[in-house]
């Protein structure tokens, strides 16, 4: 195959970035995606230019490095994968394809096609946890879990923090992404004690990183590779307002009584 | 140089008990005046410094990823052992114990591995307590299942995830020390060398990632949780940014390497379609309990399957040659994984591989649809089936799947102690990276209980010891030994950026992965070890001369990452077959063609090799030196694995 590639290239954070057009030559049809740009970087570097820079790393869909904007779609053209796992016979000879980084005020772009995420990192910081200790825990089969209840908080916890919901979101919104993190504790006993301070820290977080708000339209569940669903929102919509208006407690405060 | 396992005397049950009393404890009011620093965030990584944060110590952790949640632990499929004998069917400390060091084909220590199995039942409770939503029956209790030839039934799992529900368990008690401010966190940040005065760790030197800068960091200890060595393949299902850098460094910094030769190559992977590849993608050995392995019986049924002129189900049953299942009629299909792997690449040799490269076999889920129902086969697989479609464009439920062996796992790494600590004191090693607990072969599920073992539940115990030894005087940022190392690293990132050649590093490094994968794979001999070593001193010396590296360091550059790591492939690719030359024996995922017994199994040497190889770093392009820790087994008598 051969096709034309429109690339967005932003030397770091502080520069503008534009779209260039390359070449990609005998491209087979079952290279993955990133395989293609690898094979159109190789050719970059002999011929001394720079290479396109784009994040991956465990490419088999699990570690939610790569991130792709791809002819307008997080994670290109198929649902519920990562980019790392689209093959180029999802395109067709010939094809012109659009490559941009996740566009978000939260997401800076770092070089070319990679952003800086680091902003889910802060909101996991802000309460994603369990409040324990290495040692000390009861018996694994001390506490009984519903298995309906297990599977749906696995569900939940599929989610790879790719940050594809804030790509697809018009408003750049983080609802999915951080309702998910929210609804997996939220669901399990062993999220109970600190359920209500955990969604307001979160929350909180998650406002003051800047993601847009959300306004129900679903691009996110769509474009999800791992496809977490609205429910999660809801769920935490629903903590969320609980909390303030009948639990509202003192947030995790971890200034003090540290060490 | 003598190496002192100090492994404790006494009983195997109460080894560490009593080890753990031994041990010199450091005064809580103290904790706060050392630091710790942690490298790698993945299972061992991030527990290590989660739970040494909790105590009290000042920890640094550092990944080269954007996030410490994308370590390659993520990924992780099929589950954890855990003696826990939830099933009641006579699992227990000591069987798991058995297994693993019967499992490692006698090449493990037994001191470690017993401690193994019996820190492997609160690792389950405290991932559990953490919210890790492991599978569960009906009446709400944790489920399990049989794995990886096991007779019993101790691996918990997270549907096909596990590695990422217990990385984000300890990602999220790690993200707890963050926000407490006893962790600092440094992402995109990779470390190149390790800092030692008067022969003690005392820190380590790192470039960031995203700019480029050069940083000295100090700590009263440093521990790599750094992972394994697999993709010195080029090819293996590995993360594309797995790397031995850190690891390496410390062996030339003093650290000795053990066992490098032992890899483990997993019969279940989808087979490599053309040099473009990048990865290989495993799919869980689950599949083997339901799918029958076969090849066609001659090389000309394979070579019509090869050229398309006739489908798999178009060879008749006679024309097809289920080959474990004829070689090793009690185990069948299930038998370990490191003779699943040989006897596909015997099959392959033999010009019988399928496939449009021949580099495959057929696992078959025919029988199993037939008996068992589409629906049924889907319920259990499905997930697998659609991957391996994804990946293949091809339809298992229609067609044979095509598997071939990758290099999955690496059970060689750096030599540590009981308390895993290197020979270099204050230098330590987690997880995959050190030597210790599998022995020449790795079972199934058994990776996460280690690297976790380690994070949680060793290393908390025995850094203490080392510190309380050393006293929490601050290291002196200002010692000559941190400029001069910041200067070696600095030296080294110039040459590479000074190469100007016209061969991509890549292509180097797809040059030694076919070498490492000829050569020092699934079968080694003398002669082709020999032929190996020249190969790779070539080839390294050719990267120094011809190797194109372009852009500059104070930017992101992933050409000047990449460079940094193949080069240290190149020579950690010459020590493994040094190593695999020297073991004249074959055991586990080590096969020496000279050494097998009448049937074509591996056949150990216990006489001369009972051993753990570590080598000594002595110097660029100078050999290294052998050290043996001979392996004293008191508790369970050696025998030759058998699965026929």
């Amino acid at each position: 195959m051969n096709l034309t590639l429109k690339v967005w290239r932003q030397k770091d954070a502080n520069s503008s970035g534009k779209m260039v057009t390359y070449k990609a030559e005998n491209i087979s049809p079952d290279m993955s995606f990133l395989e293609m740009l690898d094979v159109v970087n190789e050719s970059l570097i002999l011929k001394n230019d720079e290479p396109i820079h784009f994040d991956h790393d465990c490419r088999e869909g699990i570690c939610g490095m790569c991130s792709l904007y791809i002819n307008g779609r997080p994670h290109g053209p198929k649902r519920a994968i990562t980019t790392c796992q689209l093959h180029m016979r999802s395109f067709h000879d010939g094809e012109t394809i659009t490559i941009e980084p996740w566009r978000a005020a939260a997401f800076p772009v770092i070089k070319d096609l990679a952003v800086d995420r680091s902003a889910f990192d802060r909101i996991q910081q802000a309460g994603g946890y369990v409040s324990v200790n290495t040692g000390g825990v009861p018996d694994a089969n001390e506490l009984l879990i519903p298995k309906v209840i297990a599977d749906e908080a696995f569900n939940s916890a599929t989610c790879i923090g790719c940050g594809a919901c804030v790509a697809a979101c018009k408003n750049a919104s983080a609802m999915l992404f951080v309702s998910a993190k929210v609804s997996q504790m939220a669901m399990l006993p062993q999220g109970q004690p600190e359920r209500w301070s955990r969604v307001q820290s979160m929350v909180a977080q998650m406002d003051e990183e800047g993601f847009g708000s959300c306004t129900n339209t679903g691009a996110c569940e769509a474009e999800c590779p791992k496809e977490i669903s609205l429910t999660n929102i809801s769920r935490m919509n629903n903590d969320y307002l609980s909390a303030k208006l009948f639990r509202e407690e003192k947030v995790h405060d971890h200034s003090g009584g540290g060490e | 140089m003598s190496l002192e396992a100090k492994i404790p005397p006494g009983p195997l049950a109460e080894k560490w008990s009593k080890h753990k009393f031994n041990l010199k404890l450091v005064n809580p009011a103290n904790k706060r005046k050392y630091d710790v620093i942690v490298v790698g965030t993945g299972l061992a990584g991030a527990s290590a410094a989660a739970s040494l944060a909790e105590l009290g110590y000042n920890v640094k952790a550092f990944c080269f990823q954007d996030s410490p949640r994308r370590a390659h632990s993520i990924a992780a499929q099929g589950g954890i052992n855990a003696a826990k004998n939830y099933q009641n069917d006579g699992d227990s400390v000591y069987r798991l114990f058995y297994d693993t060091i019967k499992g490692g084909d006698y090449r493990a220590r037994e001191g470690n591995v017993y401690r193994l199995a019996e820190v492997s039942v609160n690792i389950i409770d405290q991932c559990v307590a953490q919210g890790v939503p492991f599978a569960r029956e009906y009446g709400g209790l944790l489920d399990n299942r049989s794995f990886g030839g096991s007779q019993v039934s101790r691996t918990f799992y997270a549907r096909g995830q596990t590695g990422q529900q217990l990385l984000l368990g300890a990602y999220s008690a790690l993200n707890r020390q963050i926000h407490k401010g006893k962790v600092k966190m440094y992402t995109r940040t990779e470390m190149l060398d390790v800092v030692t005065i008067d022969g003690h760790a005392k820190g380590i030197i790192t470039r960031n990632l995203t700019n480029g800068q050069i940083e000295t960091h100090t700590g009263h200890a440093v521990l790599l949780c750094t992972g394994g060595y697999g993709n010195v393949f080029y090819l293996s299902t590995n993360a594309a940014g797995s790397n031995v850098t850190a690891a390496w460094r410390a062996h030339k910094r003093g650290a000795f390497f053990a066992n490098p030769c032992y890899t483990q190559i997993h019969p279940t992977c989808i087979p490599v379609t053309g040099d473009h590849q990048s990865k290989l993608t495993l799919m869980s050995e689950s599949l083997r309990n339901d799918g029958r392995v076969w090849a066609p019986k001659t090389v000309e049924i394979a070579e019509k399957l090869r050229k398309k002129e006739i489908t798999a189900a178009q060879v008749k049953e006679d024309d097809r040659d289920y080959f474990l299942e004829r070689k090793y009629p009690s185990f069948g299909n299930l038998v370990p994984r490191d003779v699943a792997s040989r006897n596909a690449k015997e099959m392959v040799d033999d010009g019988r591989g399928v496939g449009g490269s021949g580099f495959a076999v057929f696992l078959d889920f025919a029988d199993a649809i037939n008996r068992l129902g589409q629906e049924a086969v889907a319920a259990k697989y499905g997930n697998l089936f659609d991957m391996y479609y994804q990946i293949t464009d091809e339809d298992p439920y229609k067609q044979p799947m095509r598997i071939y062996p990758a290099v999955h796992y690496t059970m060689g790494g750096l030599w540590v102690d009981y308390n895993l600590s290197t020979n270099v004191p204050g230098l330590y090693a987690l997880g995959e990276c050190n030597f210790s607990d599998h022995g020449a072969n790795r079972l199934g599920a058994s990776a996460l209980m280690q690297g976790l073992a380690d994070g949680y539940f060793v290393i908390p115990y025995t850094l203490g010891d080392y510190l309380a030894t050393i006293g929490p005087k601050p290291v002196d940022a200002s010692h000559p030994a941190f400029a001069k190392t910041k200067q070696d690293v600095l030296d080294r990132i110039n040459s590479l950026l000074a190469l100007n050649g016209t061969k991509t590093v890549n292509e180097y490094h797809r040059d030694l992965g076919h070498i490492m994968w000829e050569y020092c794979g699934m079968a080694r001999t003398e002669e082709g070890l020999a032929k190996a070593k020249e190969l790779i001193q070539a080839l390294r010396a050719d990267f120094w001369k011809n190797a194109k590296v372009v852009g500059a360091n104070d930017e992101v550059n992933a050409a000047l990452e990449k460079a940094g790591r193949v080069a240290d492939f190149l020579e950690l690719g010459e020590l493994m077959v040094d190593d695999a030359k020297m073991r004249k024996e074959s055991c586990g995922g080590h096969f020496r063609l000279e050494s097998q017994t009448e049937e074509g199994e591996a056949l150990r040497d216990d006489d001369n090799f009972a051993f753990v190889g570590a080598w000594e770093y002595k110097g660029d392009n100078q050999p290294e030196i052998l050290n043996k820790e001979i392996l004293d087994f008191e508790f369970v008598h050696l025998t030759q694995r058998s699965y026929k």
